[in-house]
């Protein structure tokens, strides 16, 4: 009797797994289905499974649309999320470094200063980031987007646990071979620390990719767009063009998909470290 | 010695620190002192006012129901993404087959943006009309279709505000759970069964939950923070040509249309803004005292 229930419990999971791993894909074929449609197959009143007419000219459509630069709000997004990335890696992990084997009187005192930022996210301070922005005359720019972005106190707290759990003999033997820390930190912690850079970078490339806030109050100008940006604008538009809409959005997700499915293993170790830890 | 030490200290801490300090503390500060002064459209004001902007602030019944939406939304959000994701992690961690894909499966929405997020829910799943897949679905069953984001009353669009960030946080808080459950000791489950203790309800209670409680604790107070910055979703599916409508205003977004819409109130944006970063400091650190030390998990 006993292995009956355990047998039906086993398959009354799977099912119910099952069918929510399917809702969970609605949304993915919602993108798909109204963005290889046309105006029509979308707003029928008869719900249509597929289109009749797959209409991958919706992407060239979307590119040639003048009204809203999206090849440009791409092309932004890209250079800002890889240079936040590499920025926040080399600024962040130096920085753990240095609060997790730097002996100096004061490094508790700075550690604190770098925790408490924590306490008050960046999100909360727009208002006060957007002021110290706009008086330098940033607005618009790249440098706006990113430059502030790039400090984030977690990516450093992550960096210093790391390092704190570091095998210390590595860096004893280099520090014998007469390496200083500079040295050591590049030739020897580096190279013996890539799953810690992998999982950062990939949390910092999702967030800068997807965030919005922040671009949207800086990025006055439509040059300045990013594509979180640029897709916003498509829904608060007078006249809204679904199919633009939705494959301009599946062209937005495409990129990080790929880079989530890729690399999944270390967004889930960042996922955990950045999390609990 | 000494000195040579604290100098490569600040090579290798001196960037982050001095762009920290520059990028989050100054402007705190700035802001701090710009909510003592009727700045409108300046970052320079002269005109001092005291603590005028802050009772105007506090008196605004815009900001304080802001203040309400985000405790409604707190309330919504928090315990269904909280059961919601430990279910997933609970039955995902169980299961025999397939494990990889379903944590995959539900951990895919973390790669889509709030704003992607809220326009397939706003103009096809949520859709108010009769095209849209949630109303569609109703008309298979004879429903009318619903209004579910133009309209307060009733106020659906507390089910479209949930579910989209329900859809693309649960997975991301089940790997939390996930990393759990595979901390706690086989042990402990072992002892159990030992004591005549069945899977299910009771192991649940007794073994797992308490073994989770550094996770959990974790999880709370990560769904109250990223609650209270709540923004985009929001902005993205309840603002049109028209703008924002009157409800449903989180104190995000209230601060936006106060300091950045029309008329660039900076002051009294900032006295917003100081009284929410208060607020959510005493949040973070009430929360941590409460639940205890978030460090350890299932005694490691």
């Amino acid at each position: 009797m006993d292995d009956a229930l355990v047998w039906a419990g086993r398959a009354l999971r799977t099912a119910l797994l099952t069918a929510l791993a399917l809702l969970f894909l609605v949304p993915f074929y919602l993108l798909v289905r109204n963005g290889l449609a046309g105006e029509e197959d979308i707003t029928s009143p008869e719900w249509t499974f597929f289109p009749h007419e797959v209409r991958w000219g919706n992407v060239g459509e979307l590119f040639g649309d003048p009204s809203v630069p999206f090849a440009r709000s791409l092309l932004n997004s890209a250079l800002i999320a890889v240079a936040t990335t590499l920025g926040t890696l080399l600024l962040a992990s130096l920085a753990g470094y240095g609060l997790a084997r730097i002996p100096y009187r004061h490094a508790n005192k700075v550690f604190h200063g770098i925790l408490g930022t924590l306490l008050v996210p960046a999100a909360v301070t727009f208002v006060p980031s957007f002021v110290l922005v706009s008086s330098l005359g940033w607005v618009s720019t790249l440098r706006g987007l990113i430059v502030p972005t790039l400090f984030p106190a977690f990516a450093c707290f992550v960096f210093r646990q790391y390092f704190l759990g570091f095998p210390r003999e590595l860096e004893d033997a280099a520090q014998v071979d007469g390496l200083g820390y500079w040295r050591t930190y590049w030739l020897v912690v580096v190279p013996n620390a890539r799953p810690v850079f992998a999982a950062v970078g990939t949390i910092v490339f999702l967030g800068a990719w997807n965030s919005f806030l922040w671009p949207l109050v800086i990025g006055q100008d439509q040059s300045a767009w990013t594509v979180q940006v640029a897709l916003s604008s498509f829904t608060t538009a007078q006249v809204v063009r679904l199919h633009e809409l939705f494959v301009a959005a599946a062209v937005s997700v495409l990129p990080l998909l790929l880079v989530f499915l890729c690399f999944q293993r270390w967004i889930v170790a960042g996922v955990e470290r950045s999390g609990i830890d | 010695m000494r000195g040579r030490r604290a100098l490569w200290f600040w090579v290798f801490v001196g960037p982050f620190a001095l762009g920290l300090a520059l990028f989050t503390y100054v402007p705190l500060l700035w802001s701090v002192a710009l909510s003592f002064f009727d700045a409108h459209n300046t970052v320079t004001p002269t005109h001092f006012v005291g603590l005028g902007n802050y009772t105007a602030v506090l008196r605004d019944d815009a900001f304080v129901a802001g203040l309400k939406t985000f405790v409604l939304f707190t309330a919504f959000i928090v315990p269904v993404t909280y059961v919601f994701s430990l279910s997933l992690a609970l039955m995902v961690n169980r299961v025999r087959r397939a494990r990889a894909f379903f944590r995959s499966v539900f951990f895919l929405p973390a790669a889509c943006s709030y704003v992607v997020a809220a326009l397939i829910w706003k103009m096809s799943l949520f859709n108010g009309v009769r095209f849209g897949l949630a109303n569609t679905v109703l008309g298979w069953f004879g429903g009318a279709p619903v209004a579910w984001l133009s309209t307060p009353d009733p106020p659906w669009y507390w089910l479209v505000v949930v579910t989209v960030r329900l859809w693309l946080q649960a997975g991301f808080y089940m790997i939390l759970f996930l990393a759990g459950l595979q901390r706690i000791d086989p042990v402990l489950y072992e002892a159990a069964a030992v004591d005549g203790a069945r899977p299910g309800w009771t192991v649940l209670r007794h073994i797992t939950l308490p073994q989770l409680r550094a996770t959990s604790a974790a999880v709370v107070l990560l769904l109250v923070v990223n609650a209270f910055q709540a923004f985009d979703e929001f902005y993205n599916l309840l603002s049109d040509a028209r703008g924002y409508p009157p409800y449903a205003r989180p104190p995000l977004v209230y601060l936006y249309y106060t300091a950045l819409g029309q008329g660039q109130n900076l002051g009294l944006g900032s006295a917003g803004a100081v009284v929410l970063a208060l607020v959510i400091a005493v949040v973070t650190v009430g929360q941590a005292r409460w639940l205890g030390p978030g460090r350890t998990d299932a005694g490691g």
